[in-house]
C-alpha cells in the first residue's frame, strides 16, 4: 500500500450520558479507497462518523487529515477539509430542483446563475456516470435519485473524503450496482470513500478493507480480500452465529385467504392495489417483496380490515371448519369476532402496534381486555404473558412494568411479535419485524415465524432484505405500484429477478416512490 | 357599463391596496416558515404609527404653508415602519428565540396590537379635546394623496391606471421586486428553503435563525404600509378606532388567494377589494345583504383553498415547515 493516508483516526471516545457510543477507536483509510466500517445496529459506526463530519464533537482521541491533526467543530470545519457525509435520512427540499438543491447555501461571491451551476454540475454527473435529470423536483424522484442528488450535493461542494451512512438499505439490487459503479469511479479519481454498512455481501463486494465495530468498540481491520461472510460475521457479533435460517418443505398446504380483484383507491382517486390477486396457503411463508411505499401496507391493513377495499374486491378466508367467510367490509373488530385470527405486526411498529407511554404488562392486555367477564381488568394472564414473552425472547427491560417507549428498537419489536405470535393466530402478517434488530435477534425472529408456518399458519411477510426473503419464504410475491408483478418460488428465486420485478411496470412507466 | 366599471375599479383598487400590503408581507414571512397570525394587529400598529408621526409634525407646524412636502410623509413613514417593526420583531423574539407557539403568538399580537392601536388612538383624541372619537390629519393626507399629475388628461386610462397615489404603486413594486427576489436570486432561494425544510437550510450553512427574524421583520413593515396607506389615502386622514375593520384578516386570506405568490396577489387584492365593495354598486341592497356580500372575498378563498388541496400540486401547497419553529437540536 503506496497510497498516502487521507484520514486517521486515534482513540476516539464519545459518550452519551452514561452510554458509552465509542471507546477508543482507531481508524485509517488511504486515497483512492473504499473503506467498509461494518457492524450491528447500535455498535457506533455512525456516531463514529458523526464525528469525523461535525455532527459531534469527540469526548477524547485525534483526527488526522491527509497526516495533520485537525479540529472539526461544525459539518462546515467538516467541509472545509474536503469530508462530506451522506446521512440515511436525506436533507433534501421537496419542492426544489435537483441543482437547485445541490447549490443551496452557497455563496461563491459571484452572481447567482442557475444556469451556470448546473453546468457545473453535469461536469461532475459526467465525470463520475451518475445518470440524473437536474431539472426534476426532489419530490417527484425515486430514493435512489434522492440519493443521487445528496453524493452529488457532496461533490459540487469539493468533498475528496466520501462517507456514505447505510446508503444500500433503500436501493433495490439494480440500483446498488448502479451506485456501486459510481464508487469505483470515484476510487479510480483518487477519493476516500467510507462506507457504512451491515450487510455483509455488500462489504465484501465493494470495499478494500474492512473496519468492525461492536458494542462501540473498535475489533480489527482487515483486507477484504481476506475475510469471508463468517470471519466478518464473528467479528461483528463476537460468537459463532448460525446463519442458516432452518426452512421445511411446506406440508399439507391448505387454502387459507384466497384475494381477487382487490382494488384500493385512496380519496384523491388515487390508485393503491391495483386488481390483487393471489392465495395464501396455511402451512407456507408468503414474501412480499418490493420498495418500500409500494402498497404492502394497503394490502396487509385490506386484510386486516383497517383499509376500506373498493367494490368488487374480494378476500375469502377459510376457518376451520372450511367455511368461507368473506372479509371486506368488515370493521377489524368484527374480523376479531368472528374468530378469525389475524396477527399484524405494523411497519410503524410503535405508532400501531404498542402504546410507548404504557408498560409490556398493559400492552398485552390490549390484545385481551376484551376477554374478562367483569368491569374490572385481569392483569395476572398479561402478566404472566409479559414474562413469558421475555424470558423467551430475551428482551432486555428492568422489568415488565417499564414503559415500551423505554426500550430499544430491538426490543420492541420483540415485545410486539411475541404478543401477536401468543394470540395462536391461524394467519400472522408481519411487516419488517427485523427492522432495527441485531443478527442474533433477527435470526430467532425468523425461526419463531419459521415454526409458526410449521404449525400450520399461513404467515405473510413482508421484507425489505432480498437475501431474508429469498432464504425464508416459500414463495416471494413482488408488488410495485399496488401491482403484483409476479410470484417466484422462493427456492429458485434470484436476487436480480426479484429486482427486475420491483422496478418492472405494467404501464411501461419509471417506478415511482414516493417515500 | 363601461361608465361604471370606470368608477367601480379605482374604488376596487383603492380597497385592495392594503391587502396588497399585508399579504405580500405575510407572503416572505410565511416563505421562511413563520405564519404570522399577528398581522391584522401589525397593519393596525402601523396605522396608528403613522398617525403618531404626521400628529406631532401638524402640532409642530401650525401654518399649512410651511410643512414641508417631505417632511410630512416621511415622517409618517417612518413611524409606520418603526411601531411595525417592533410588531415583527416581538413575534420573532416570541417564536423564533423563545419557540412559543406560532398560532398562539400571533393572534395575541394580533389582539395587542389592536389594543395598541385603540389606546394611542383615543389619548390622541383626548390631546386634541374634539368631540367626536376620531382624529383628521387632512394636512397630512394631502401629501398623501397626490396623484400622477397627467392622470387628469389621459381621459378614461388616466382614471383607470393612473389616478393612484404613490403609496398604491409602491405596492405593486413591492410585490413584484418580491416575486423576482424569491423566484430568481440566491437570498429568495435560501428563504425558502427556510421556509420548507429549516434542518436542510442549516446544514448547508444558511442561518436560519436570522433569515427568519429578517423575513418576519421586513415583511411586517410591509404589512405596517398597509395600515398607513388606509388612513393616509383610503380614509383621508382620518383615524378612528376599529375603523380598519377586518382588512387584517383578508390580507392573509389573500395569501391563500394568491398561492403564496406576490405577483398573482396584485391580481388578488384588486379582486378582493372589488368583491368587498360590489354592494354598492347593486342597486336596493338592505344592510343585512350588504354584509353578506362582504363574506364574499373569505367564500372565495376557501372554494380556492379546496381547490389546492383537491389538485394538490406542491408548488401550490403552503411552505413545508410553515407554523413549526426550528430547534437543531431537535432530533
Amino acid at each position: 500500500m503506496s497510497k498516502p493516508l487521507a484520514l486517521e483516526l486515534k482513540g476516539i471516545s464519545k459518550t452519551f450520558g452514561s452510554i458509552v457510543a465509542n471507546k477508543d477507536v482507531d481508524l485509517e483509510v488511504r486515497r483512492g479507497e473504499i473503506l467498509a466500517i461494518l457492524g450491528e445496529n447500535g455498535s457506533g459506526k455512525t456516531t463514529l462518523m458523526n464525528m469525523v463530519s461535525g455532527i459531534y464533537f469527540p469526548d477524547e482521541g485525534q483526527i488526522f487529515v491527509d497526516g495533520k491533526e485537525v479540529v472539526i467543530r461544525s459539518p462546515k470545519d467538516a467541509f472545509d477539509y474536503k469530508i462530506g457525509m451522506i446521512h440515511q435520512h436525506f436533507k433534501l427540499v421537496d419542492v426544489f430542483t435537483a441543482t437547485e438543491n445541490i447549490v443551496l447555501g452557497i455563496n461563491d461571491g459571484k452572481k447567482f446563475n442557475i444556469k451556470e451551476a448546473q453546468a457545473r454540475v453535469k461536469e461532475i454527473t459526467d465525470r463520475y456516470g451518475f445518470q440524473i435529470d437536474l431539472d426534476k423536483k426532489i419530490y417527484e424522484m425515486s430514493v435512489s435519485e434522492k440519493q443521487t442528488v445528496e453524493i452529488i450535493k457532496v461533490l459540487y461542494r469539493g468533498a475528496d473524503i466520501l462517507i456514505l451512512d447505510e446508503p444500500t438499505a433503500v436501493l433495490t439490487p439494480q440500483e446498488t450496482q448502479k451506485l456501486f459503479v459510481v464508487l469505483r469511479n470515484m476510487r479510480a479519481d483518487n477519493k476516500t470513500v467510507i462506507i457504512i454498512t451491515h450487510k455483509l455481501h455488500e462489504v465484501l463486494a465493494i470495499s478494500d478493507r474492512v473496519t468492525i465495530l461492536r458494542k462501540g468498540e473498535f475489533i480489527e481491520t482487515v483486507q477484504t480480500s481476506e475475510a469471508t461472510e463468517q470471519s466478518l460475521t464473528e467479528g461483528m457479533v463476537g460468537q459463532k452465529v448460525s446463519l442458516d435460517i432452518e426452512r421445511k418443505d411446506p406440508e399439507n398446504l391448505q387454502e387459507r385467504l384466497i384475494i381477487k380483484d382487490l382494488n384500493v383507491t385512496d380519496f384523491e382517486g388515487k390508485a393503491l392495489l391495483k386488481d390483487v390477486n393471489f392465495t395464501a396457503y396455511g402451512g407456507e411463508i408468503l414474501g412480499i417483496a418490493g420498495i418500500s411505499g409500494s402498497g404492502q401496507k394497503e394490502l396487509l391493513e385490506s386484510v386486516a380490515g383497517l383499509q376500506k377495499a373498493d367494490k368488487g374486491s374480494s378476500i375469502i378466508y377459510f376457518d376451520p371448519e372450511g367455511n368461507e367467510v368473506q372479509l371486506v367490509g368488515k370493521t377489524p373488530k368484527a374480523i376479531r369476532n368472528l374468530g378469525i385470527a389475524l396477527s399484524f405486526v405494523p411497519e410503524d411498529r410503535l405508532g400501531m402496534g404498542l402504546v410507548g407511554n404504557m408498560d409490556i404488562i398493559d400492552n398485552m392486555m390490549l390484545r385481551s381486555y376484551k376477554k374478562g367477564k367483569t368491569e374490572f381488568l385481569d392483569r395476572k394472564q398479561p402478566r404472566e404473558l409479559a414474562e413469558e414473552i421475555i424470558d423467551s425472547l430475551e428482551v432486555v427491560t428492568p422489568s415488565a412494568t417499564t414503559p415500551v417507549r423505554r426500550l430499544s428498537g430491538g426490543n420492541v419489536q420483540k415485545v410486539l411479535v411475541g404478543r401477536e405470535i401468543s394470540l395462536n393466530p391461524r394467519v400472522l402478517m408481519v411487516a419488517y419485524p427485523v427492522r432495527g434488530l441485531d443478527i442474533n435477534s433477527s435470526y430467532m425472529i425468523y425461526n419463531l415465524i419459521s415454526k409458526q408456518k410449521e404449525q400450520g399458519v399461513a404467515v405473510i411477510f413482508v421484507g425489505e432484505d432480498l437475501d431474508v426473503l429469498i432464504e425464508l419464504c416459500d414463495r416471494i410475491m413482488v408488488i410495485n405500484s399496488g401491482e403484483i408483478t409476479g410470484i417466484v418460488e422462493g427456492k429458485k428465486a434470484q436476487k436480480e429477478e426479484l429486482g427486475i420485478l420491483m422496478t418492472k411496470s405494467t404501464h411501461g412507466e419509471e417506478a415511482v416512490d414516493d417515500e | 357599463m363601461f361608465a361604471t366599471l370606470l368608477s367601480f375599479f379605482p374604488r376596487a383598487v383603492v380597497q385592495g391596496i392594503p391587502l396588497l400590503y399585508g399579504s405580500a408581507g405575510e407572503i416572505l414571512t410565511e416563505k421562511s416558515g413563520n405564519l404570522n397570525l399577528g398581522i391584522p394587529g401589525i397593519m393596525y400598529m402601523g396605522g396608528i404609527g403613522g398617525v403618531i408621526g404626521a400628529f406631532l409634525y401638524e402640532n409642530s407646524v401650525p401654518a399649512t404653508e410651511n410643512l414641508n412636502p417631505f417632511l410630512a410623509v416621511f415622517i409618517p413613514l417612518m413611524s409606520c415602519l418603526l411601531v411595525s417593526l417592533l410588531g415583527g420583531l416581538i413575534y420573532c423574539f416570541l417564536t423564533v428565540t423563545l419557540r412559543a407557539n406560532q398560532n398562539v403568538t400571533g393572534l395575541a399580537l394580533t389582539t395587542f396590537g389592536v389594543g395598541f392601536g385603540n389606546f394611542f388612538g383615543a389619548s390622541l383624541v383626548k390631546l386634541t379635546g374634539s368631540d367626536i372619537p376620531s382624529i383628521a390629519l387632512t394636512r397630512t393626507s394631502a401629501f398623501f394623496t397626490k396623484k400622477l399629475p397627467f392622470a387628469e388628461s389621459l381621459g378614461w386610462f388616466g382614471k383607470l391606471f393612473c389616478s393612484y397615489s404613490f403609496l398604491a404603486y409602491f405596492a405593486i413594486i413591492v410585490a413584484i421586486v418580491m416575486a423576482i427576489f424569491l423566484k430568481r436570486t440566491r437570498g429568495g432561494l435560501h428563504l425558502r428553503a427556510v421556509g420548507e425544510n429549516p434542518a436542510t437550510a442549516d446544514a448547508a450553512g444558511i442561518n436560519v435563525n436570522r433569515s427568519k427574524y429578517l423575513a418576519t421583520c421586513i415583511g411586517s413593515m410591509i404589512a405596517g404600509l398597509g395600515g398607513i396607506y388606509y388612513v393616509m389615502d383610503y380614509a383621508n386622514g382620518v383615524w378612528s378606532n376599529e375603523g380598519f375593520g377586518d382588512r387584517g384578516w383578508l390580507a392573509i386570506a389573500l395569501v391563500i388567494f394568491a398561492v403564496w405568490r406576490p405577483n398573482l396577489s396584485i391580481f388578488g387584492s384588486i379582486v378582493f377589494g372589488g368583491l368587498y365593495i360590489v354592494y354598492i354598486f347593486i342597486p336596493g341592497m338592505s344592510m343585512r345583504s350588504q354584509e353578506l356580500f362582504k363574506m364574499l372575498p373569505y367564500v372565495v378563498t376557501i372554494i380556492v383553498l379546496i381547490m389546492v388541496s383537491i389538485r394538490k400540486k406542491k408548488e401550490n401547497l403552503p411552505p413545508a415547515s410553515l407554523g413549526l419553529s426550528y430547534f437543531r437540536e431537535d432530533r
